[in-house]
């Protein structure tokens, strides 16, 4: 909807940087120990009579999602020296060192019916110039929060080197109810848990929506017709179709090849879980494991060459990698603890995963040949991890003990910092993480 | 609880057969009190699916990740394998079900294990294969809800569920 609303013109710099060789502002995100860049953000100036309270409004989703990064402090608007009432006069920056702003923000907003421009700019006020050029972007007034997760994915890029990942969104199951009683539907949220909508109602259980490579569709499983079967649903419409299986099997953990036509899974037949690739548009299926063993949670590498998953062949759950065709799969992890639902890094680096050990679970990470293991996080009960598009921060599923348990979405980032907790209405579970929008 | 149930099955099947014997009762005034206690469709009825469910037992357990079948749970599958036979218009759908110690797709797969354990049991006592359907829930449908061994060992079952009349 937002998709189709949205129209982003990333219109000619408004100046040119020039490029001091004095130490440029740089945050390297796998540094051990990070002291939060202090960040001024200035409400964007209104260029527009009434632009006033959008304006603002850009300029506080830009700060929060730069805070929510763990890497980023903002600093206070009281303290601020001088204010910017114009976007294109001169920056005080003696204004701004004053304060210890390491970076400036400054932006302006015009709004023309139903149509916002905005314009930002990067400051770094230490060297006294901008960072990388000011940009313009074009779009509606309803999409005002992807312009400023834009500008903030802008930012972030330019004082990180990483990609970013604001301007997404995050599919999961949304949860009510009691533990024996839980009800579960399909909802989208932008990943601050903004503008949530649901997909489904509640009336079958579903399990495990996992985007698209483009994010325009989602792959889930539901029990619909009383049986597990994986449905394919497009998120603009909300239509779905139920990938057809044999009668008395079971299908369920799909997730999208990297060319988006292909679906990996797991189908259950005579209690044997195995692992099969299915062609979206045919339906045409291939066996990819065959083994009298547990295989499931398949995921692609990025290049679609290799698929890692799960199995309990060697007495407990552990993580293996096979080619995309199948054939003899090699152990990456190595124990002690049970492992599952390996998931790869969107960079190809990576493969996240849950870790069950000493009655504690941990989100972990290890590279894909098993080596470096670093577990994230751990508690009493989590497991799912999705990536963030630009692979450095990990979204997952934390239920709490007991019988007042409650599924909730955190997120922490690569490094293990950052844990926080995703704000959504109720509870919440199995988030699938989009790519960056278009 | 189930264990219990279980040891009571055979004193309530002595007592049902010695309410078809019409003579013991006839002469009392309760007797016909008595007899009419059987009420049809009553989990003391054995013809009727809450004598299946309540007085046979329709659910087995499982030691933790495990989907063998242990001696008490053969036992309960003998009975509902010889009350399915009697009672021939039913099929059923054998649910598997894992406690929450796990991740959400291996315990679909354990639940699976399960259910077909059970299926692949009452096949050998002589179920067509027709009458039995199997499902997974994995740990989506927790019977208790304390996370605690004496809640766990309840949650991992397979639940043999009546349906009337054989379908497809």
């Amino acid at each position: 909807m937002i998709l189709r609303l949205l129209s982003f013109v990333l219109l000619a710099a408004v100046s040119s940087a020039s490029f001091a060789q004095a130490e440029p502002l740089r945050i390297e995100i796998t540094d051990a120990v990070i002291e939060p860049l202090p960040v001024a953000v200035p409400e964007f100036v209104a260029e527009t009579a009434g632009a006033g309270p959008i304006a603002a409004d850009i300029a506080r989703v830009v700060a929060e999602d730069l805070k929510g990064t763990g890497l980023f402090r903002e600093i206070d608007k009281a303290a601020f020296i001088s204010q910017i009432s114009s976007f294109a006069a001169p920056v005080q920056f003696a204004d701004w060192k004053a304060i210890n702003a390491q970076a400036l923000i400054t932006g302006a907003v015009t709004v023309q019916g139903e149509q916002i421009i905005v314009k930002f700019r990067v400051y770094d006020v230490f060297a006294g110039q901008e960072l990388g050029k000011g940009l313009q972007l074009a779009g509606t007034r309803a999409g005002w929060r992807r312009m400023a997760h834009k500008v903030a994915d802008q930012v972030y890029t330019r004082i990180t080197g990483e990609g970013g990942y604001f301007d997404s969104r995050v599919v999961y199951v949304s949860e009510t109810g009691p533990k024996d009683n839980r009800k579960k539907r399909l909802a989208i949220m932008d990943y601050d848990g903004a503008n949530n909508q649901f997909l489904t109602d509640s009336s079958a259980i579903v399990l495990a929506p996992r985007f698209s490579p483009t994010g325009d569709r989602v792959l889930y499983t539901s029990y619909e017709t009383g049986f597990p079967k994986i449905y394919v649903l497009d998120v603009a419409s909300v239509g779905r179709r139920v990938l057809e299986s044999r009668d008395g099997t079971m299908s369920f953990a799909p997730r999208f090849a990297p060319d988006g036509r292909k679906v990996v899974f797991s189908l259950e037949s005579g209690g044997n879980t195995d692992i099969y690739l299915m062609d979206l548009a045919t339906g045409a299926e291939q066996r990819l494991t065959n083994a009298p063993s547990i295989e499931t949670a398949p995921s692609f590498s990025p290049d679609g060459s290799q698929i890692v998953f799960e199995s309990d062949r060697s007495g407990s759950q552990q993580l293996y990698v096979m080619s995309a065709n199948g054939g003899e799969p090699r152990r990456i992890s190595a124990g002690p603890g049970r492992y599952g639902t390996p998931v790869w890094s969107p960079r190809g680096d990576l493969v996240a995963f849950t870790k069950q050990s000493k009655g504690r679970f941990h989100i972990g990470i290890m590279r894909t040949d098993g080596t470096g293991e670093k577990l994230l996080t751990a508690s009493f009960l989590e497991e799912g991890p999705t990536w963030a598009p630009n692979g450095r921060v990990i979204m997952f599923t934390r239920e709490t003990q007991g019988t007042d348990g409650q599924s909730s979405l955190y997120s922490v980032d690569i490094s293990g910092r950052n844990l926080q907790r995703v704000r959504t209405e109720g509870g919440a579970s199995d988030p699938s993480w989009s790519p960056l929008q278009q | 609880m189930k264990l219990k149930l279980i040891t009571l099955v055979i004193p309530a099947v002595l007592a049902l057969s010695a309410c078809t014997n019409p003579n013991r009762f006839d002469n009392g005034a309760d007797g016909a009190g008595t007899f009419s206690s059987v009420t049809p469709g009553s989990a003391q009825d054995p013809q009727s699916p809450l004598y299946f469910q309540e007085t046979i037992g329709d659910r087995v357990l499982f030691d933790v990740d495990q989907s063998s079948l242990n001696d008490e749970a053969r036992r309960v599958l003998d009975g509902q394998a010889s009350w399915l036979t009697t009672n021939a218009d039913y099929a059923v759908v054998i649910e598997g079900h894992a406690d929450e110690q796990g991740t959400r797709e291996y315990n679909l797969a354990l639940g699976a294990r399960r259910a077909n354990a059970v299926k692949e049991y009452l096949l050998a006592k002589g179920m067509p294969s027709s009458r039995l359907k199997t499902v997974s829930y994995g740990k989506e449908r927790p019977l208790e809800i304390c996370s605690q061994e004496a809640c766990y060992s309840k949650n991992r079952r397979a639940v043999t569920i009546l349906s009337s009349g054989l379908s497809s």
